[in-house]
């Protein structure tokens, strides 16, 4: 990779697999995931339960637990693989180049301290040094570009709402200018206003500095406020990923076809359809694509052949044996 | 147009339904919260509202709100499991607080409840089967073992679950939407005539979402169970309910016919609501300014919703407004609504559009 295309594609992940051990044998999380993010981007990892998606998010900010492990492929962080770093080289380019918003902000802060000293607690921990009266404008400066009063520093987790200490959450995320923000579920226990205004500054910020981000979620209207390009989890493995607007108007995969079908919106009254079948089973993952028993359109090659991920065009791929033969052009 | 039977409905007024069309009348209830021990603090979790179910036809009513609205005071307190500071809740002409035991029994078997995520309050060790068989041996609906199991499995058929896949499990061997049709199956297997369903499918996966909403639905049309569907999304409110009563801060902010509400929202608070929904289409952005969180500038007197409000007035400070009813299925609190009639029923089924069978 070169130096200028690093500068334009902050994270690459390849093949990269997440296995959990457990007395039954290995739960194969994330199974051979591979995608791109240009500077600026916003992806969204749209998935359900068990679907892997949560684990990509900690694994990419190699903060994965055991019986969680690493077990293949590769996370290059501004064109440096993540898995050859020290345990410290890691802790210094968590916040500084990868930064995390969490699911519930309410469990990541700490309660017995005011929200100015976690802020700076970050900097610091970093190699920050200024003065005090630096450290303060910073914080304030901080506050303001997340929409909350400077006054917010001086006060205590308790004291502040939901929506305010996940925008807390996010001022702690950028306060490096990281080059990447995920963000994992971060609006779930919110109300719907509260949640618009939370995924409405993460994007305003991360236009701000520049930073490319990953949403991650089931919720496909949040997909389409927030993401640029989607990405569709199943089963540990990306099914479809492209441009949100064509991922929305023209699904490939039966998967997603399914999914976009089955949500609600309210522009008409309609009998709600539903995916046949239950999600798939990690530790015994169906063989070919893990997706077939539950697809309308399987073929015989499905049971038995795990679909290739294709590029349909440009932008467009798709793991999926409907597509594997098709000219490219063709689709 | 409405149907003249519609229009008969209309016009039933606070005073017809407390007759025999009604089979559960919320009446006027309301719900103060005090705490503190040395200063009482009091929080109006329900300020007074008075919502009938009528015997037939079987409706499907939402009740929406955030956190904080009263949405799970209000479905509680119709449940009996919260005490009314005002008001009474009426069965079957009986009010449930003056009930004998066995009325009470009756009242808790024919009015069901669904929560959120009903396991984390079961004990794990229990296999579903126990979930299922303790309703039938306590409310003894069958006498041998063998009607016992084909009780259960009629009711797990009924919700599309298949019985031998799902008997002789444990809670955590089955998935969210699974779970959640064995609460369906279990409310089913009592012959309820209301189901409550509080936020029933808000930690169920989308794709299995419609499965549960559908399952409620069906029990609606086929077996003529009303349904109150306590939410705060407005968009599976939408797809199941006919009716919406929407609250805020314990208040009804508006209410009516769900497609007039949700598609033509007409107090500032829906309004702020309906545009928030992330609507699942990327040619439908959220407007660029977010709404208002609200700020210091709350009033005590007046609209509970002045700070937040965009079309505020000088005189929603003054005093509550009143339901303004603005068309034939339509209340709204809100001043902006002043020269319409205000809603002197009462009752908030007085102007739903009932679905004429």
């Amino acid at each position: 990779m070169t130096a200028s295309d690093t500068a334009q594609t902050p994270l690459k992940v390849e093949d990269l697999k997440v296995y959990y051990y457990t007395r039954r044998g290995p739960v194969k999380a994330v199974d051979g995931v591979s995608f791109e993010l240009a500077r600026g981007e916003r992806l969204g990892l749209v998935g359900e339960s068990g679907s892997g998606k949560s684990t990509i998010a900690l694994a990419l900010m190699m903060a994965h637990k055991r019986p969680a492990r690493i077990e293949g492929g590769n996370i290059l962080l501004n064109g440096s693989d993540l898995r050859q770093d020290s345990e410290e080289q890691i802790r210094r380019r968590r916040l500084s180049e990868i930064a995390m918003v969490p699911q519930g902000a309410l469990n990541s802060l700490n309660p017995v301290m005011r929200i100015r000293d976690q802020i700076v607690d970050g900097l610091k921990d970093h190699g920050v040094r200024m003065s005090d009266g630096q450290f303060n404008d910073r914080v304030s400066e901080l506050l303001i570009s997340v929409g909350l009063s400077p006054d917010v520093a001086s006060k205590y987790p308790h004291e502040l709402s939901g929506g305010m200490k996940q925008r807390i959450a996010i001022a702690i995320a950028i306060s490096m200018k990281p080059s990447v923000i995920i963000a994992d579920e971060p609006t779930s226990a919110l109300d719907v206003v509260v949640q618009r205004q939370v995924v409405q500054t993460l994007r305003d910020v991360q236009e701000q500095i520049g930073a490319a981000a990953i949403m991650i979620g089931h919720d496909m209207g949040l997909m389409a406020q927030f993401a640029s390009r989607i990405g569709i989890m199943y089963g540990g493995k990306i099914a479809e990923i492209g441009p949100s607007a064509s991922i929305f108007k023209d699904p490939k995969h039966p998967y997603t076809k399914l999914l976009i079908s089955s949500l609600p919106d309210t522009r008409s009254k309609r009998r709600l359809e539903s995916i046949p079948g239950l999600p798939p089973s990690l530790l015994m993952p169906p063989p070919g694509c893990v997706f077939h028993p539950r697809c309308p359109q399987a073929m015989e090659i499905c049971a038995r052949d795990i679909p290739l991920n294709r590029e349909l065009s440009p932008d467009r791929f798709a793991s999926c044996h409907l597509y594997q033969d098709e000219d490219v052009e063709s689709v | 147009m409405m149907s003249s039977a519609t229009q008969v409905r209309d016009s039933v007024s606070d005073s017809a339904v407390s007759n025999g069309d009604v089979l559960l009348h919320a009446d006027g209830i309301s719900k103060v919260f005090d705490s503190g021990t040395f200063k009482k603090v009091y929080t109006n979790a329900l300020d007074p509202v008075t919502l009938s179910i009528p015997h037939s036809p079987p409706t499907i009513t939402a009740v929406a709100g955030e956190s904080g609205s009263g949405k799970t005071t209000l479905a509680r307190t119709i449940l009996g499991l919260v005490e009314p500071t005002t008001g009474h809740v009426i069965y079957n002409g009986r009010d449930i607080s003056k009930m004998n035991r066995h009325e009470y029994a009756q009242f808790r078997r024919e009015v069901q409840v669904i929560f959120q995520d009903p396991f984390e309050s079961y004990n794990p060790f229990y296999k579903v089967d126990h979930v299922l068989r303790t309703p039938i041996r306590r409310y003894k609906l069958a006498s041998s073992k063998s009607e016992i199991d084909g009780m259960v499995e009629d009711a797990l058929r009924t919700v599309g679950l298949r019985p031998e896949e799902t008997l002789g499990r444990h809670p955590h061997q089955l998935s969210g939407g699974q779970r959640q049709r064995v609460m369906v199956a279990r409310a089913v297997m009592l012959n309820p005539k209301i189901i409550v369903a509080d936020e029933p499918v808000s930690m169920v996966d989308a794709s299995l979402r419609a499965t549960i909403l559908e399952t409620l639905r069906a029990m609606n049309e086929n077996l003529g169970i009303s349904i109150l569907y306590i939410t705060h999304d407005l968009t599976t409110a939408y797809q199941l309910a006919e009716n919406i009563v929407i609250l805020y801060k314990g208040r009804v902010a508006e209410a009516g016919a769900v497609q007039n509400v949700i598609n033509e929202p007409s107090h500032p608070y829906t309004q702020m609501l309906v545009d928030s929904i992330p609507q699942p289409d990327p040619d439908l952005q959220w407007g660029a300014q977010s709404p208002e969180t609200g700020s210091d500038d709350a009033v005590s007197d007046g609209c509970n919703f002045y700070d937040r409000c965009t079309a505020r007035m000088d005189q929603c400070t003054e005093s509550p407004p009143p339901l303004y009813q603005t068309s034939t299925h339509r209340l709204s609190r809100c001043y902006l609504y002043q020269d319409a009639p205000t809603y002197e029923g009462n009752d908030l089924h007085g102007i739903f559009e009932i679905k004429s069978d």
